[in-house]
């Protein structure tokens, strides 16, 4: 419970204390007064039920005394006595100084209130000593993890259940939700429609579940409507494996002895009439019931050959190392299979294009599932931040609440240990420079706990996490002023929030006012950024004054293989990442003309501005007549890059380009085609970038 | 569109914690500060889902839910009803007089969701 609610009962409940001083006094004139003695229980009433759930345990118990007087007065059980009266005044004034003790102002003298309660229950009737305990709230018990058990539940509503609010197909659904489950109507019961009165329930119906929860949780399913219901729960399947009988039929043991031919047995079983048609013949049970039998005899049939399947399907461990190898091993396989169906296609050799096909589907399915076993949800690493929020906010005498989003994303296992050592900067970087103090929350308004949210989602070929906090911001000023006395910017540089706030990532730049053990040292926000472009991810500040800041970083999924667009420039091959291709079109020699110098084009209607690759990589030669732009999209801009040939979608197993070429600007990769030719990726964020860099 | 729910208190810090966790789960949230200005607004405004306290001044919770399902839009809306004591007979005249359900109190707003969810489906 949040302090604000803590503090909007305290108010209240000094508000009702002065209101009940006065209905006492008057009471003391008028002992016989309903509305007051009304009054007084009501106060009582509301202080001790508040108080128990604002986590005023104290006051809620003690109150509970004088409310259960008051209510036997209420119920003309009691009468008002000047001892009564006084008993409770003092009551009151307990009350109140429990109320100023708790806000940390003087203390309480236990005592005194031992002293008023035996006061007041020597006021009772002897019988009714036996004080109740202050309510007891609805348990939510754990879920007992039992090896799944099957029941049937019987669900027969009384009739009039519409009357009271209950929607029977919530209840079902609720049943549903807590596992496998066949829900079966049975609607015998329906009269005709002359005779039928549309508030009343008659279908009943019968459940099979199959569920670990333990039968309570099922019971809790009802718990509104156990009284007035018919609900039998009986269990039908116990879960325990090893159990299961096989009993052998009478024709298969006799057929196993050699004492009947099979095919006599089965024209014998042929000509038999089922049990079930039987019953139905002589009028015994209804078509229906034998129905419902039925289901639930296939029904557990199926939960039994299920678990089967999951024992024999066991989890085994591997090594890491064996998978990065496994990776690698499939990239080179996707290469020579590039090279496969290249060669296939020039031979015009049918046979050879259709073994060459086969393999393109078999490396593309073995490829994905390779880099699925990679794949781990990120939650594990979530865990582990919340208790460095713990550590941390404590050594600094903060109030810090961590939540997390999206724990079962799942990223490459290389991606996440390498995010690991910039989300744990990011976060700490969050608690010392983000959130205030209590103190200075409360003096701003805000809660004294902050928070922390830290969120993974799937977005596209990424995942995009965030960390948001609702602590102070960002100070434009601030980092401007600081930028500038670093030298990073000059002092009459114009730049966007975005710009300013990009700045934090530069080295050596922090603006912390005093070095703590957390941060501080200016030396961190340069590594994160290093960290994340190093994984071909983005990182990105958005923070406002006061209310709090996020950090959005977005990796790809997998840093091995990637689906990409193979384009020709001249001889050159090149390759755009396909996750930010929208579409071609074509660029002719007059749509060039027509542009005067400005590279944008029209495309349906809209103007996309282009980079004309050939010119930018001076690649020489001249460009055929027809141009081709691959429009793709950055940051929500559309922005095309001009290229001579289309040639293909193209699986590209991503190979780093070593030392020498690690920095070359505008291109994050390359990898080796089909003909063993090397083709470069192009890194196209950072060429627009660069692009926006050199513009006037 | 978001389900409205309607909380009936005279204790202003439950209505508002009651309020505060709804809104939270997604509901819109009527407050009504006893049963008779509950019941007034029940007149003009459709809700789906009442939750009341039992000890109010003007109109009680039972004399409340009594009023509402006489309502035809209120016939067969959810309403849960709010009480401190766990005693049985209290349920069985909530029970009576049309509520669907109950949380005791004190409860926790996870407890509040979970009962919201469960009446409302």
């Amino acid at each position: 419970m949040t302090d604000q609610h803590g503090q909007a009962y305290k108010e209240e409940a000094y508000e009702l204390l002065a209101e009940l001083e006065t209905s006492l006094l008057e009471l003391e004139e008028s002992p016989d007064d309903r509305e007051l003695i009304g009054r007084v229980f009501r106060a009582m009433h509301t202080i001790k039920g508040s108080g128990a759930m604002f986590g005023f345990d104290d006051i809620a118990a003690f109150t509970h005394e004088v409310e259960t007087v008051f209510d036997l007065v209420r119920n003309d059980k009691l009468t008002v006595t000047k001892e009564l009266i006084n008993l409770t005044l003092a009551a009151r004034d307990q009350i109140t100084a429990m109320l100023d003790a708790s806000g940390g102002a003087g203390s309480v003298n236990a005592s005194v209130s031992v002293k008023i309660i035996n006061g007041l229950r020597a006021l009772l009737p002897q019988a009714t000593t036996s004080a109740a305990p202050v309510a007891v709230p609805v348990e939510t018990g754990p879920a007992t993890t039992l090896n799944g058990v099957t029941y049937r539940i019987r669900f027969r509503p009384s009739r009039d259940i519409f009357a009271n609010g209950t929607n029977p197909i919530g209840l079902l659904n609720e049943l549903r939700e807590l596992g496998q489950s066949k829900v079966l109507a049975q609607l015998c019961n329906i009269p005709v429609l002359t005779d039928l009165d549309p508030e009343t329930c008659y279908i009943y119906w019968d459940v099979i579940l199959t569920s670990g929860r333990g039968i309570d949780a099922i019971r809790d399913v009802f718990i509104f409507v156990e009284d007035d219901c018919e609900i039998n729960i009986d269990v039908i399947e116990d879960g325990i494996p090893g159990d299961e009988g096989c009993d052998k039929k009478l024709g298969e043991i006799l057929v196993e002895r050699g004492d009947l031919a099979p095919d006599d047995m089965h024209e014998i079983i042929a000509t038999q009439k089922r049990f079930g048609e039987i019953l139905v013949d002589k009028g015994l049970v209804t078509p229906e019931s034998v129905q419902t039998a039925l289901v639930e005899q296939r029904y557990v049939k199926e939960v039994r050959k299920e678990r089967q399947k999951l024992e024999a399907a066991a989890s085994i461990r591997v090594p890491a190392e064996k998978l990065d190898i496994l990776v690698n091993l499939v990239g080179e396989l996707v290469t020579i299979q590039a090279r496969l169906t290249q060669t296939a296609n020039g031979r015009q050799d049918s046979e050879l294009e259709t073994i060459a096909e086969e393999v393109e589907r078999l490396t593309g399915e073995l490829r994905d599932n390779a880099l699925n076993i990679r794949m781990l949800p990120i939650g594990s690493t979530f865990s582990k931040f919340k208790r460095l929020v713990h550590d941390l906010s404590n050594e600094l005498g903060k109030q810090i609440e961590m939540t997390t989003a999206g724990a079962e994303t799942e990223l490459d296992k290389t991606v996440i240990e390498k995010l690991n050592d910039p989300l744990v900067h990011l976060i700490r970087n969050s608690i010392d420079h983000g959130i205030e103090s209590p103190e200075s929350r409360q003096a701003v308004g805000k809660t004294r706990m902050g928070t922390i949210h830290l969120a993974a989602t799937h977005s596209g070929d990424s995942v995009l996490i965030t960390i948001t906090d609702d602590g102070a911001g960002l100070d434009k000023e601030v980092i401007r002023a600081k930028a500038i006395e670093k030298g990073l910017i000059t002092a009459t540089a114009e730049l966007t929030e975005k710009e300013i706030f990009a700045q934090i990532f530069a080295p050596g730049f922090s603006t912390a006012k005093k070095v703590t053990n957390v941060s501080g040292r200016g030396v961190g926000m340069d590594v994160v950024k290093r960290a994340i472009d190093a994984l071909r991810g983005r990182i990105e500040i958005s923070s406002r004054r006061r209310e709090g800041t996020t950090i959005s970083i977005r990796i790809p999924l997998t840093l091995a293989i990637i689906e990409s667009l193979l384009v020709k420039i001249g001889v050159d091959r090149f390759l755009i990442p396909l996750s930010l291709v929208h579409e071609c079109v074509e660029l002719t020699r007059t749509d060039v003309a027509n542009a005067h110098g400005r590279n944008l084009a029209a495309v349906r209607g809209q103007m996309v501005p282009y980079i004309p690759l050939r010119k930018r990589f001076c690649i020489g030669g001249e460009a055929p007549d027809i141009e081709q732009i691959v429009i793709t999209q950055v940051d929500g801009i559309r922005v095309g890059v001009v290229v001579d040939h289309v040639i293909g979608e193209h699986q590209t197993v991503i190979k780093s380009l070593g030392k020498v070429y690690r920095d070359v600007s505008g291109v994050s990769g390359a990898t080796i085609l089909g003909d063993g030719a090397v083709a470069l990726i192009l890194d196209i964020p950072h060429l627009l970038r660069e692009v926006e860099l050199e513009a006037p | 569109m978001a389900k409205i729910i309607m909380t009936a208190d005279d204790s202003a810090s439950v209505r508002q914690m009651v309020s505060f966790t709804l809104k939270q789960g997604g509901y819109d949230v009527i407050e009504a500060v006893d049963g008779m200005d509950a019941l007034t607004k029940l007149q003009s405004t459709k809700v789906d889902m009442l939750i009341t306290d039992l000890n109010m001044p003007n109109l009680d919770g039972i004399g409340l839910i009594k009023a509402a399902r006489a309502i035809p839009a209120c016939k067969f809306i959810p309403i849960v009803m709010l009480s401190t004591e766990s005693q049985d007979t209290k349920k069985q005249e909530g029970k009576a007089a049309g509520a669907t359900g109950w949380i005791i109190k004190p409860f926790k707003p996870e407890q509040l969701i979970a009962v919201v969810k469960k009446v409302l489906g």
